[in-house]
Formats: structure tokens, C-alpha cells, sequence
């Protein structure tokens, strides 16, 4: 499979065998364990679910009573594909829109720390008349606000071979509704200076993970969010409270904040300079890419799934980080001619949107594919499209092709792989 | 109006200290008085720009975690370091990781000169500041004893790094001031983002 080089260079699983070996011999062993316990350990489900069997007939014998808490069918077996740097949604499973908050992507740095919220503190001290601490229990005493957003990793493409799912092409892209403070409320709390231009976003986990961001978007519709869909976030999307950028790569959503410098210049952070940068034309590397461009995917139906002959609804997700989307084509002749797809309202801002067309399929083969103009007049490009603005060099964050699936006569949906390097 | 203002006034300070008072926000309220006299309560249509929420931070609190080193050198901390102790420290506690000298191993290749013929991305061929480098190693280095080093091993690994990857010589001793001036050679090749949504792809 191939994969961009930026991750490939870091990643775990390249090397897992080797590593393991190694690391277990070596003076560090001892911690070394606790490596292999987080980066393997939490991508097993907690509780597997056991063959489900039902009674021949249900209305002949009493089912349980209500519990404390529920659980899915143990007959929907959803989980997160799993790496040793990644998991990913299994979008093909997924209806509408919401993210169930424990299928939702993960990418961390430093594995998922354990932050107990009676501890919890965020300090903004800089370029701030007052600096601040605030507990968990002072965020939640201020004016709230609630919003349904996408949260993707720029790193969110993969391709290489016909046998892919949409979890795995691009299953690091997620959405819940997010619940916290405005970090603009923080910021009048904490006097932040007019000259200010740039603040800086820590976490608490291993990696101490560091973003510089602009303060025009801390001022305009940064969050400090400590809810997710309902409840308090999981501690893989930054329990007790995360900073929450809506329509921002992945990366710069800091999870489990523990500090905000202000300050009147980018800090140059490893995260924003030798990751998540991106290799352009001419030698150039881009920096400071926020914004995820407009794209979709077809999620059914989509490999491994088998077609049968006739009506098909056709259904993706399409979202875009500079606002809502507009539109939504569908080609079912390999991009000859394009259609457009119902969308569901309400299409939210800088949310995933759920696409639906309805096609007669007579059993030929051909490819189908999606794509997604949004509310700037971007629509989304082939990778032939990236290559041409980028080079053959472009680095592998910020990649959001049409994505096509074959389909073929006996019915198997394959993804169409494209090569550019 | 003026009338109405300065009854306000006049109730407002009858009832003595501001912190007692009742006061309500209603961004929609058409209410031309800012004061509903049946219950003395204010009335007020913008959000009060502080709440009185949190605390006021302590030094000693932003100390313990104020730990960034920006480009121009502003947090790097008192302490020194050169190449040959950095290569003693760096066998010990990175070699397992990223190779005897920084070529890679189970890890990232930390070693590259710009200009040669290695492909992956390194410190020499990618890191655009000196400064990332004393932050990171120090922030989150070694991976599995993260944020365990003294100033003293950072600095020096730092100028191992930048020594193996041809950027300073070997004697060089890396401190607050000398660091932020050392030059990254991929300095020179970032550019911001140009993207700006609408219909070019860029
Ligand atoms: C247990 C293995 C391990 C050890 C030991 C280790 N590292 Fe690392 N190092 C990693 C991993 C894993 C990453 C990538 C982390 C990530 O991106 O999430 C990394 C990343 C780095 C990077 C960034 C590379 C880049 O191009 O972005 C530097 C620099 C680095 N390590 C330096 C060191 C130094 C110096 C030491 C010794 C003090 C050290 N490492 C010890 C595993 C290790």
C-alpha cells in the first residue's frame, strides 16, 4: 500500500517486527512496554462483542431488563481500523451524519493520557492583561455554545490497491457536536492584547503537542470544547477539554489544552514545520495549512460490497472547511457526465453532509464518483488536478482527490487506485 | 431619556455595591428602561465583557509549564552543550530508535545534509528553525521517557544533531545565544499557504 512519505517515515507499523525486537533488548525496556500497551492495547475493543445468537422466536421469552447503560446490537460489529499511529471511521457503516463518539478518528503523538478532571487546569498567560487559570468547573460556568462540525487529519489519503474501504481511504475524518466555551469569551476574561497575532495551544499528553494559530480565528470561532455529542468528550478527542477549530486540520485541535500563550509571532513548533507541512512545486514547502479543502466520498456502494443489478441509492459524505457545501455531483460513467445528488438538511457549516442519488444500474461494468463544490466555488479535484498545482513532488497532507470505485459485471466494487509518484 | 439615566443612576448607587446588584442579559430586549423597576433588576444587551470566572495565574504556575522556545530564542533556558558530549547522550538514550548515529532504525531518520542524496525528510534537508529542535527534544524526547532530560543534554544533543547534519561544526557550543542564530538550510523554501477556497486549486 502506499502511502504519502511524511507518515510513512514516522509511522509504527512500517517497522513493527524489528522495532518490538529491538526496543525489548534495549536499555529502555521498561518503558518501551508501555509504548507497545498504548499504541497497541487501546486499539482493541475493551469488550467484543460475542457471536450474537437470538432466540428463534423473541415475543416467546422475557429480554432484560433496562440497564444502566446501553449497548450496541451485538449483531452491528463496528469498530475503528486500527495502526500503530491511527484509527479510523468506519464510514461505509455509518448513517447520517454524527460520528458515534467511540468510532470517532484517532491521531496522537504521544498516546492518550489518563487527566483526572478535579485536577484539570488551563492556564492563558502572554500577551494578556490578566493571565488566568481556570479549572474545569470555571469553563463550564461561562456562556456555552454547542455546534456540529467536521473534525479530519490533513494526513487523511490513502491508496495503493483495488481492495480499499472508505474507512481506510479516508476514514480520518469524523463529526460530533461539539459543546464548550468560545475562546473569545476566554480571551476578554483574560485581557488579550489588540497587537497580539498568533497564540499558541498546548496539551497535556506525552507529546506536550504544540500549535502556533492565528488569533483571527481564536477570535472568531475557536472553542475550548468539553462536550461531545451529548456528553463530556471521550479521552481520545482530549478529555477533559480540547481546543476545537472548526473546519482546521486535525492537528491543530488541541487536544487535552492544558495552556494558551499569547503572543505576537508563530512559535515555529516540530508540528507545524517538519509535519504537517507539504512539499508544493519548485522546491517550495507550504506551511501553515489550515483550511481543509472541500471533498467527498461514495460510502456505498463502495468495496467490499457486492451490487446487485437495478435501483441503487447511491450515498457519501461531503463536507467542506470553508464553510457549507453547495453541491454535490455524482458520475456514473467514470466522469463523463455529472449529476446532481440530494442533499440533507440542514447543510451545516463546515459539516459532514450526507449525499444520496438515486441510479439504475444495468449491470455493465463502469465507475462511479463523487464530488463536492462548496460554498467559495471550489469543487473538488481529481489527483491529476493536485499534481498539476502542486508537482510530482507534493507531499502528502491536504489531499482530497475524487475518489472513483469500479464497478464490475459480476457485481464486486473495487476503489481505482491512481499512482503519482 | 437623560431623565431615565439618571434615575438609573440614582437606584443603582442606592443600592450601594455594584457586586449586589441583579442584573439580567437579553441581547432582544426592547425594554427602553435598563432598569424593570418592579424588581430593580438591570437590564443589559451586551454580554458582559468579563464574568469574574477563574483565577489570576501565578508565576510559579506559568513557569512549570511555560516551556516554548520561539525562533528569535525567547524561552530558551540557561545552560550549554556541543557536539561531543551531545554524541555520548545520544548513544545512550536515542540510538535504540533512531540508529547509532541518527541514520534511522525503528524510527525516524533524524540525519540527512541538504543536498545529498537522502530521501527521507531530516533535520538538515527539512527543519526550517534551530529553536524547533532544543523544543521538541526537550518537550517530548526520549519517547519513552518524555520531558527526562536536563537543559544541559539537550543543548548538547541539539548540536549533535545540527553537527551530523552538517549544519555547525563539531566544537560549536549551543547556548541561548548561539542557537537562534544558527541558519536551517530549508529556511528558504517555506512559503505560507496559498490556498483561498474559490475555483482554483492550488
Ligand atoms: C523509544 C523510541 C525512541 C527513542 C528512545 C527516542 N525517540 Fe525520537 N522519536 C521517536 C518517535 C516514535 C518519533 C515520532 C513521534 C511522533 O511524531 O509522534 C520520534 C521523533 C523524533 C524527532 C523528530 C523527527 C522529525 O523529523 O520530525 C527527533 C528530533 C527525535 N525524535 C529526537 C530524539 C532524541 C534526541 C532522542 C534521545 C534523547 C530520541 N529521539 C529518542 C522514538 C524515539
Amino acid at each position: 500500500m502506499e502511502r504519502p512519505k511524511e507518515e510513512k517515515e514516522y509511522s509504527f507499523n512500517d517497522s513493527k517486527k524489528i522495532n518490538r525486537r529491538l526496543l525489548l533488548g534495549s536499555v529502555a525496556a521498561s518503558a518501551v512496554i508501555a509504548l507497545v500497551k498504548t499504541t497497541t492495547g487501546q486499539f482493541v475493543p475493551a469488550a467484543v462483542a460475542k457471536p450474537a445468537s437470538a432466540p428463534p422466536d423473541p415475543t416467546k421469552v422475557q429480554g432484560p431488563p433496562p440497564g444502566a447503560v446501553g449497548t450496541r446490537s451485538p449483531f452491528e460489529q463496528l469498530a475503528k481500523k486500527t495502526s500503530d499511529t491511527s484509527s479510523r471511521t468506519p464510514l461505509q457503516s455509518l448513517y447520517g451524519t454524527i460520528t458515534p463518539s467511540d468510532l470517532h478518528f484517532e491521531r496522537h503523538h504521544g498516546g492518550v493520557p489518563v487527566i483526572d478532571p478535579t485536577a484539570y487546569k488551563l492556564v492563558i498567560h502572554g500577551m494578556v492583561k490578566k493571565p488566568m487559570t481556570f479549572t474545569l468547573n470555571d469553563l463550564k460556568r461561562f456562556p456555552s455554545v454547542s455546534r456540529i462540525a467536521f473534525l479530519e487529519c490533513s494526513g487523511n489519503f490513502r491508496s495503493g490497491k483495488q481492495e480499499m474501504t472508505p474507512q481506510e481511504i479516508c476514514g480520518l475524518t469524523s463529526q460530533s457536536e461539539w459543546t464548550g466555551v468560545m475562546l473569545s469569551t476566554l480571551f476578554r476574561e483574560v485581557g488579550a492584547s489588540p497587537k497580539a497575532t498568533w497564540f499558541l495551544a498546548e496539551g497535556s499528553d506525552a507529546a506536550v503537542m504544540t500549535r502556533s494559530i492565528p488569533m483571527g480565528k481564536g477570535w472568531n470561532d475557536a472553542m475550548i470544547a468539553y462536550g461531545q455529542n451529548g456528553e463530556a468528550l471521550r479521552p481520545q478527542q482530549g478529555y477533559p477539554a480540547r481546543l476545537f477549530l472548526p473546519g482546521w486540520e486535525g492537528n491543530t485541535n488541541v487536544k487535552w489544552i492544558r495552556r494558551i500563550e499569547v503572543s505576537d509571532q508563530p512559535f515555529m513548533t516540530r508540528e507545524e514545520t517538519s509535519k504537517y507541512t507539504e512539499n508544493i512545486k519548485d522546491g517550495k514547502i507550504r506551511q501553515f495549512s489550515f483550511d481543509m479543502d472541500a471533498r467527498s466520498i461514495i460510502t456505498f456502494p463502495a468495496y467490499p460490497v457486492q451490487l446487485d443489478k437495478g435501483w441503487v441509492e447511491i450515498k457519501g459524505l461531503a463536507w467542506s472547511g470553508r464553510g457549507k457545501i453547495l453541491r454535490v455531483e455524482v458520475s456514473v460513467d467514470a466522469g463523463k457526465k455529472w449529476y446532481p445528488a440530494t442533499l440533507q438538511e440542514p447543510v451545516l457549516d463546515k459539516a459532514h453532509t450526507r449525499f444520496r442519488f438515486l441510479w439504475k444500474w444495468n449491470g455493465n461494468e463502469t465507475e462511479i464518483m463523487s464530488r463536492a463544490i462548496d460554498e467559495t466555488g471550489y469543487t473538488q479535484p481529481t489527483l491529476q488536478q493536485l499534481i498539476d498545482a502542486r508537482g510530482t513532488d507534493m507531499g502528502g497532507y491536504h489531499l482530497n482527490p475524487i475518489t472513483a470505485w469500479i464497478i464490475k459485471r459480476d457485481g464486486s466494487v473495487l476503489f481505482k487506485p491512481e499512482k503519482w509518484k | 431619556m437623560l431623565l431615565l439615566f439618571l434615575a438609573a443612576l440614582y437606584i443603582a448607587s442606592c443600592k450601594g455595591r455594584q457586586e449586589d446588584e441583579m442584573i439580567v442579559y437579553n441581547k432582544n430586549s426592547a425594554a427602553l428602561s435598563k432598569i424593570d423597576s418592579a424588581t430593580e433588576t438591570k437590564i443589559i444587551t451586551e454580554m458582559p465583557a468579563t464574568f469574574g470566572i477563574g483565577r489570576k495565574a501565578t508565576n510559579a504556575e506559568i513557569k512549570a509549564w511555560d516551556i516554548d522556545v520561539r525562533p528569535d530564542g525567547k524561552g530558551l533556558p540557561y545552560g550549554s552543550g556541543n557536539a561531543t558530549e551531545g554524541k555520548v547522550i545520544f548513544t545512550q538514550k536515542c540510538a535504540a530508535c533512531h540508529g547509532k548515529e541518527g541514520e534511522g532504525g525503528a524510527y525516524a531518520r533524524l540525519v540527512g545534509a541538504m543536498g545529498d542524496t537522502v530521501k527521507a525528510k531530516t533535520i538538515g534537508n527539512y527543519w526550517p528553525w534551530s529553536t524547533t529542535l532544543f523544543d521538541y527534544i526537550r518537550r517530548t524526547m526520549p519517547y519513552n521517557m518524555p520531558g527526562s532530560l536536563k537543559d544541559d543534554e539537550v543543548y548538547s544533543l541539539t548540536a549533535y544533531l545540527l553537527y551530523r547534519n552538517k549544519i555547525i561544526d563539531s566544537t560549536k557550543n549551543m547556548d541561548a545565544k548561539s542557537l537562534p542564530k544558527v541558519v536551517m538550510p530549508a529556511r528558504q523554501y517555506y512559503v505560507d499557504d496559498d490556498r483561498r477556497g474559490g475555483p482554483e486549486i492550488r
